[in-house]
């Protein structure tokens, strides 16, 4: 009865192992290096693990199936102390154990820790804010939020900050996380082995109200695309006539926060290419619906975020949304 | 005989407000702790109702994070840490054949601490500032510049409460110390009573850390200091080192008196010894050992370095080979053994296998580099479910089913418990079992919602139903605890055939315990006996005149004092519509007053000699008074 409910168990754990492999964006499908070097371990600790579970789950059900109390037995069992060979054995072979997957771990910290300093890195600063991301690509002069944009093939390396509270930035298919602590920078490097995918990225540590939403994505492309990019988001956007009046708006309304050019910092984030972005308020779909709702009443989507209702007559919004729409 | 000091006993409610008696200051600790143990797990109904499907909008996020943080510090302070000390209390004096503890009024001191520091938490919900930033309240988002004030409440009841367990614990120290019965050397204790010790030392070295962590923080959010402000000098990240100081050993404080319990219970319901006895009161000890030098563990992500990183990895992995000896050592005391299965034996055994699984994935989560990855998901809020409910709290309720008895006379309805136990168990395991997976897909922990499409739905609607399976079992004990206070309070003394001291005596015991002080011969003193043939221990003095500790209400007011004034600081700015009373607050004269009376109970008890009383032969009946 209970091995069976254990049968059942193991056998559950392997379907939905290799549900999960066959990849929904999770740590099991890892899409470059360090992300790689990351689920090796995850594996090689499971598989260690799984066998030690099988050894004392096997002892465990033998003994409660073959000792439990039978109808009519009368006195009483052996009272045995100990055994000094059974003792020993099952000190040292979990002591071996643990010694061999330690060994494999300080090699692997250290390889992180290497793959930190390589020269050479696309070096972008990460700050963290309540509740989304900056990036800022400090050696292209490139100031950006919400989508951070990276080669394939190439080193990352993030130095991360906060503004306020402790964040903890993740990407789970790239690298792991590290936290972003006020007063300090922190350091993680990740590589993408594909172009053209969007990675979720994810705050980790309760950081206010709108913790679950404080998601990011990484947009990874060839290295023309990420030059043709840059060139992009350097260029200013002109203004038209169709623009026009809703420029006029965000520069009554929103540009005390909000920069449209790459070389500007804000309180809020920078929204040059904010059309090209993958979502709005950094989890809906950049549609314009949802960008409507956001302008009118942020609090409602996002609890607790900086951006205040700011009141806007329909045709100020209406103009408003085509402006930002054109931030390509 | 010398005659007894006149004394003053009191009856009724007074008799439990006043009470100074190790077995009665027990069962407060299981009501209170019960009681806030039923509110935190109210509050994880609700968190798993929220999270029941992708957006839901049962909860507003604000009181999300204040329902997870709420569920987290009252588990951990209020209900597991009391659960604890009410079988410490209940039992422990019994198994080493004492009659009460070292240091009664320091008993009931701690208990009422405890309650008032539990109570003041909880009064944040009625006042509407709740405590948001999560039990591990990382600054700065727990620092003044962010939140309700709710924070206030964390700070001061926690370290009220933290007094209260403080002492709690040298009590019990010196209690394991001193008060042994003759022939009870170390290496005769039984397993629970050493786990106890231990836990007792992690306490005594653990919880300053923690209260020096929430004085920093107090100074910080009540008297503008600024020691976790980077802007002024500060590091929020000596909160976490001070936090995890104190709460990683709080783990090991927490599940080493379930792993006595198991002991206890394994050994009894085999009918055979303790396999390995000396081995476990060694891994015991390394466990404890060990638990001081694993702290960062908790903050692999934060960026200590390559070189913290791997030592606090390696630590950890250590730990697995103590827990591993245990583990052997359990399954080897069944192998042979003529097994019943109780209900208490139900929720012990079941633990085995329940925390082998959360034991596991702890060495998983060692390995630094993959901790990345791991690092506040769902697959942590798995992993110290496992060894915390699956760990302690079968544990506790192992401990609440064999013991109740002795507690209370009465023997718990075994077919209603056999119910909350499959109940429970099935409950736990669909609760956090697919929780591992959520976290591996990419779900972080305190997520007040998530979106549809991540592959997350299945495994939270699974989730949620296992855990309103958990809530229907706790329903079930609550009906049994009932029914069974409706019957006649006729428990034999060793309803189980059991092994130590605290099943020779009457159930539940009389006042003073041991109306002679047994003699004890070897491990399992009762066992001992049983095997020479005797049903009784060797007394190891003549029946004669017992010297009992007086009954106080001070402890209580202390308490309240505490209390009033942890009031008066965190209200000392806040604006109030009435000037008298914002008069009061502002000038600090609620704060130093209430902590005035606390000191005024301490001077009292000082100059006032409490000679005790003496129950004489005569009046010491075989039966233990009524409950």
């Amino acid at each position: 009865m209970k091995s069976r409910t254990m049968a059942g168990r193991s056998a559950l754990l392997l379907v939905m192992m290799t549900t999960l492999l066959t990849g929904c964006g999770g740590v099991f499908d890892p899409q470059g290096p360090v992300a790689k070097d990351q689920y090796f371990l995850i594996a090689l600790s499971f598989g260690i693990m799984l066998v030690v579970m099988i050894v004392v789950f096997a002892l465990f059900f033998y003994a409660l199936v073959r000792f439990r109390k039978r109808r009519g037995q009368t006195g009483y069992p052996e009272q045995v102390e100990g055994s000094h060979k059974l003792e020993v054995i099952w000190t040292v072979i979990p002591f071996i154990i643990v010694m061999i997957l330690g060994i494999i771990t300080v090699g692997y910290t250290f390889k992180a820790d290497r793959q930190t300093n390589i020269e050479g890195n696309l070096q972008v600063k990460v700050i963290a804010h309540q509740f989304w991301w900056e990036f800022i690509y400090s050696d292209l002069d490139v100031r950006t939020a919400q989508d951070l944009v990276v080669p394939e093939n190439t080193w990352v390396t993030v130095e991360l900050e906060s503004s306020d509270v402790l964040h903890s930035f993740w990407i789970p298919q790239l690298a792991g996380k590290m936290d972003t602590n006020p007063g300090m920078t922190n350091r993680m490097s990740f590589k993408s082995d594909v172009a053209g995918k969007i990675f979720k990225g994810k705050c980790a540590e309760l950081c206010g109200a709108s913790h679950a939403l404080m998601d990011f994505k990484v947009v990874t492309t060839t290295a023309d695309e990420f030059d043709a990019w840059l060139a992009k988001m350097k260029t200013p956007v002109a203004v038209t006539a169709a623009t026009e009046a809703g420029s006029q708006v965000f520069t009554n309304k929103c540009l005390a926060c909000h920069a449209v050019t790459v070389d500007n910092a804000s309180a809020g984030p920078n929204l040059a290419g904010f059309a090209n972005r993958d979502k709005v308020a950094g989890y809906r779909d950049n549609t314009e619906a949802y960008l409507r709702e956001w302008i009118l009443d942020p609090e409602e989507m996002k609890p607790g975020a900086g951006m205040p209702k700011v009141p806007l007559t329909d045709q100020e919004l209406d103009d408003l949304v085509v402006y930002l729409q054109s931030l390509k | 005989m010398a005659h007894a000091h006149p004394v003053k006993r009191y009856r009724g409610i007074m008799d439990w407000l006043t009470t100074v008696d190790h077995k009665k200051i027990g069962i407060l600790y299981l009501i209170a702790g019960g009681f806030f143990f039923l509110i935190g797990g109210l509050e994880a109904i609700l968190i798993r109702i929220q999270l029941i499907a992708p957006e839901m909008n049962f909860l507003p996020a604000h009181t999300f994070n204040e329902l997870l943080t709420m569920h987290g510090t009252t588990m951990i302070f209020f209900a597991a840490m009391p659960l604890i000390f009410a079988f410490m209390n209940a039992v422990l004096p019994l198994q080493i054949g004492a009659r009460d503890v070292a240091f009664p009024f320091v008993n009931a001191l701690g208990f009422w601490l405890f309650f008032f520091g539990g109570l003041m938490l909880n009064i944040s919900w009625l006042i509407g500032a709740v405590p948001d930033a999560g039990w591990t309240a990382y600054v700065p988002l727990s620092g003044p510049d962010y939140g309700s004030g709710g924070v206030n409440f964390y700070v001061m009841g926690l370290q009220i409460a933290g007094i209260g367990t403080l002492i709690g614990g040298i009590n019990f120290l010196v209690t394991v110390i001193n008060m042994r019965a003759p022939g009870m050397t170390y290496m005769r204790m039984p397993l629970f009573t050493w786990a106890s010790f231990i836990t007792s030392a992690l306490i005594l070295f653990a919880f300053p850390a923690i209260t020096v962590g929430l004085v920093l923080l107090m100074f910080d959010r009540l008297f503008g200091a600024n020691f976790f402000d980077p802007a002024m000098g500060g590091n929020v990240v000596l909160w976490q080192h001070l936090f995890w100081i104190f709460g990683h050993p709080e783990v090991y404080i927490l599940i080493l008196p379930a792993f006595g319990i198991i002991s206890e219970v394994v050994s009894t319901f085999s009918s055979k010894r303790l396999f390995g006895y000396s081995s476990m009161v060694f891994a015991t000890i390394l466990i404890g050992f060990l638990g001081f030098m694993v702290w960062a563990h908790h903050m692999f992500t934060t960026g200590l370095g390559p070189v913290a990183n791997s030592l606090f990895a390696i630590a950890t992995m250590l730990i697995a080979v103590p827990t591993g000896i245990k583990i052997f050592n359990w399954i080897f005391t069944l192998w042979g053994g003529h097994i019943r299965f109780s209900t208490a034996n139900l929720f012990a055994v079941s633990f085995i296998p329940t925390f082998v699984m959360g034991g596991v994935t702890g060495v998983m989560l060692a390995v630094a580099p993959a901790n990345f990855q791991f690092h506040d998901t769902y697959f942590v809020v798995a992993h110290f479910h496992y060894v915390i409910v699956g760990g302690l709290v079968l544990g506790l309720f192992s401990g609440v089913f064999y013991w109740w008895p002795k507690m209370f006379g009465r023997v718990l309805d075994e077919k209603l418990g056999k119910w909350f136990f499959w109940l429970f168990f099935v409950g736990f395991h669909l609760t956090f079992f697919i929780q591992h997976f959520l976290g591996l897909q990419g779900m972080p922990r305190r997520v007040f919602t998530y979106l549809g499409g991540q592959g997350w739905d299945t495994g939270n609607f699974v989730s949620t139903v296992g855990a309103l399976l958990m809530g229907v079992g706790t329903i079930v004990f609550l009906v049994n605890i009932v029914i069974t206070s409706r019957k006649p309070q006729d428990a034999p003394a060793d309803p189980w055939d059991g092994r130590t001291l605290e099943w020779t005596i009457p159930s539940p015991p009389p006042e003073y315990n041991f109306k002679q002080t047994p003699l004890v011969r070897g491990l399992d003193a009762f066992w001992v006996e049983k095997v020479d043939g005797r049903k009784e221990m060797t007394p190891a003095e003549p029946v004669g005149s017992i010297h009992m500790p007086s009954g106080s209400i001070l402890p209580i007011i202390m308490s309240i004092g505490l209390f009033i004034g942890g009031f008066g600081f965190m209200y000392a700015n806040n604006p109030f519509d009435n000037t008298i009373i914002s008069f009061l607050f502002e000038n600090y004269i609620i704060a130093i007053g209430g902590v005035g009376i606390t000191l005024f109970c301490m001077y009292l008890r000082s100059v006032n000699d409490d000679p005790g009383f003496h129950i004489e032969p005569e009046d010491q009946v075989e039966k233990g008074a009524k409950l």
